[in-house]
């Protein structure tokens, strides 16, 4: 690092190299820092009229906090929100382990880019547009009522938007990519013969996995929970266009609260958000025994 | 002590065409291979030894013929349910256990407690000559180490065949000549039956009880032990492959029992005719470089050449002397060095001689006169 400026400037120049540390400054500090020590300071700040700002009531206080444990409300859609996203995580580990083994073990040639052009295809088109897809075919006059209507499986539509499934469901299918890519890619550096000579030992396949696979791609488990379970967390528009009035996100309250101009309310819930990822981040580093850098390779 | 009763291997007629290949990997390959036996599989890179390994352990399964260990017909039995260990050509060692967890992983596998599995490496560890690492990780060891590991993890499982697929390619020379020699008495200390694949003829050579040497086509020519491989090759290609030899074009004129004579452009050459070649037909003629000889006087048996030193090269215990000899072939002569530092002179004539029976008369495929 001391020698960045030194290396830059003989590359570019004395001007050349200001510019791009300048320009790295000014993008880490304006539009990474300070946009969240704003928040830090909105959220810890009452909310009031906006004749009332900088005068004698606008003091520091934890008011905005104290409510995520007096509200019984927020707190209940608080904890359905950390449960639903280790849900997501685990549901979207579980599909995607096979998909991650297959494409990085077994399949080759066409089958292979096959598969991955499958997965990445429906990553073309907008997030929104996706779950909207899933909301066609879960409509009471969606899709797939009308195939269980049609094959007389069911009598009535079913209201698959009822409960949290839907929105976990849609949440699973918009993250598959964030999972298979961590998986894949740890799997694929794993020496084939490992494999060969674990199953030449008298492993079964189930061992294989357990003493030999899972083992090797820990690093790329715990960056695939982290990014599933940070974007479930943070999810908006699954839990808005697939959910029910039963069904709401935590998201979706930060989201109020700023629509009703309550910035000091929501900022305080989206610093929560931030701080329950942070943790979720070292509980995985924790139990998978990973370090920071091994993940970063 | 033998622990571990090898088993034979019959392989039969076997034949392997690989999925989406328009010719077969190995075909018509026929060898029994004894209980405890050290057999090598010798042939160029390419030639279908590594096929054969996983066609024994289970891998893979023939697309003809079929494979016996101890007498039982091994078809859809996978590679964890065989009496076989593999030694893999790059040892794939797990680098996330230790040393003690490596080898006992077989015997974890079925079901073993750790203090069983702890007393197996230890004893193992024995055996390869290498006690007092079980807690060391696998990436802490030097290759040589690392090998004997490998070895140590193979034996846990008490196989009745090693199968070692080059497993000394990527040491250095001294400690694979090292390796060789207690590969070998590992092989004799317990009994197991080893099959070993090299390209390297120098390695199957010191090691092996027989040796099955393959084509390029993926046959194979002939099976023998070393001696009878070097001194008695049925084929062109293993007097070619195997050890170092002459190898003069030769057109067979006359035949008489078990010999020939046949036309070099050296001249005339008798020479023995084990393949039975009729007159007319093209051959080589093979003279290893050791039978060799400066000729002396009364040796009217013997093949005679008049030859213009070349060059010479001295390698201590030997010295290996370059002879053009007119025709299109260069002939290599090599000598034991004696002490008497009496070499001919680079550039003069010396008549050179070789006996009719160390010549021998081969054709094979891949052996015509180009
Ligand atoms: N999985 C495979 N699919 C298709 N062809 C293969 C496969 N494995 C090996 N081969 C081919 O079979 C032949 C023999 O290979 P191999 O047994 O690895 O030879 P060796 O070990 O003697 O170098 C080669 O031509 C190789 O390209
Ligand atoms: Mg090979």
């Amino acid at each position: 690092m001391h020698k960045l400026i030194p290396n830059l400037s003989k590359n570019f120049g004395i001007a050349g190299s200001l510019i791009i540390t300048g320009s790295i400054a000014f993008w880490l500090f304006g539009m990474i820092i300070l946009p969240q020590l704003i928040m830090i300071d909105f959220s810890f700040r009452p909310f009031l009229p906006l004749n009332k700002i900088g005068g004698p009531d606008d003091i520091y206080t934890l008011k905005n906090y104290i409510v995520l444990f007096t509200n019984e409300f927020h707190r209940a859609i608080f904890i359905k929100t950390i449960w639903s996203s280790v849900l997501v995580t685990i549901t979207a580990l579980i599909v995607c382990y096979p998909i991650a083994f297959y494409l990085a073990k077994v399949a080759r040639g066409t089958r292979f880019s096959l598969i991955l052009i499958g997965l990445v295809i429906p990553y073309w088109i907008n997030e929104l547009l996706r779950i909207f897809a899933w909301q066609l075919i879960l409509a009471d006059t969606g899709v797939l009522n009308q195939l269980l209507l049609a094959m007389n499986v069911a009598s009535d539509p079913i209201n698959f938007r009822a409960g949290n499934g839907a929105v976990l469901l849609g949440m699973v299918y918009a993250y598959i990519l964030f999972m298979v890519f961590p998986l894949y890619n740890a799997m694929e550096s794993l020496d084939r013969n490992q494999i060969d000579a674990a199953h030449d030992l008298g492993a079964s396949r189930f061992q294989i996995h357990k003493r030999i696979v899972i083992p090797h791609c820990k690093p790329g488990i715990a960056v695939g929970c982290i990014m599933t379970f940070m974007l479930a967390a943070g999810s908006i528009a699954a839990p808005q266009l697939l959910g029910s009035p039963s069904s709401f996100w935590f998201s979706q309250i930060i989201y109020t609260n700023f629509e009703c101009a309550n910035w000091n309310q929501g900022a305080a819930y989206a610093m929560v958000l931030t701080v329950l990822c942070l943790a979720f981040i070292f509980a995985m580093l924790k139990i998978f025994k990973v370090n920071l850098k091994e993940i970063a390779k | 002590m033998n622990q571990y009763p090898g088993q034979d291997i019959e392989i039969i007629d076997v034949g392997m065409m690989y999925e989406g290949s328009a010719k077969p990997a190995i075909k018509g390959i026929n060898v029994h291979i004894k209980a405890g036996e050290f057999f090598s599989f010798l042939g160029p890179s390419g030639c279908g030894k590594t096929t054969i390994l996983r066609l024994v352990s289970g891998f893979l399964d023939p697309t003809d013929g079929k494979i016996l260990i101890g007498g039982k017909d091994m078809r859809g039995i996978g590679p964890n349910k065989r009496p076989t260990a593999m030694i893999f050509q790059n040892l794939a060692l797990f680098p996330l256990m230790t040393v003690a967890e490596n080898i006992g992983f077989g015997l974890e596998m079925r079901g073993a407690s750790l203090a069983e599995r702890r007393k197996k490496a230890g004893e193992l560890l024995e055996l390869v000559d290498l006690p007092g690492v079980e807690n060391k990780k696998v990436n802490d060891l030097s290759g040589g180490q690392r090998q004997r590991v490998a070895i140590a993890r193979g034996l846990a499982v008490e196989p009745s065949v090693l199968l070692l697929d080059e497993p000394l390619s990527a040491l250095d020379l001294k400690l694979r000549q090292h390796m060789r020699t207690e590969l070998r008495q590992i092989n004799k200390r317990t009994g197991v039956t080893f099959i070993y694949i090299t390209h390297d003829q120098g390695e199957a050579l010191t090691m092996s009880d027989r040796i099955g040497v393959m084509a390029s086509d993926g046959t194979i020519e002939q099976i023998a032990t070393a001696d009878h491989l070097y001194n008695n090759p049925r084929t062109a290609f293993v007097a070619d492959f195997v050890g170092k030899n002459n190898k003069i074009k030769a057109t067979v004129k006359t035949i008489k029992n078990g010999h020939a004579v046949v036309e070099t452009s050296f001249g005339l050459i008798k020479g023995l005719n084990p393949q039975q070649l009729s007159s007319g037909q093209q051959a080589f003629a093979f003279v290893r470089p050791e039978v060799i000889s400066v000729a002396g006087s009364s040796e009217n048996s013997k093949n005679i050449i008049t030859c213009r030193v070349k060059n010479i090269s001295f390698e201590g215990a030997f010295v290996t002397i370059t002879l053009d000899a007119g025709g299109e072939d260069t002939l290599f002569m090599r000598t034991h060095n004696d002490g008497s530092a009496l070499f001919p002179a680079i550039d003069s004539e010396i008549d050179v001689s070789f006996g009719q029976h160390n010549t021998r008369l081969l054709a094979g495929r891949g052996y015509g006169h180009a």
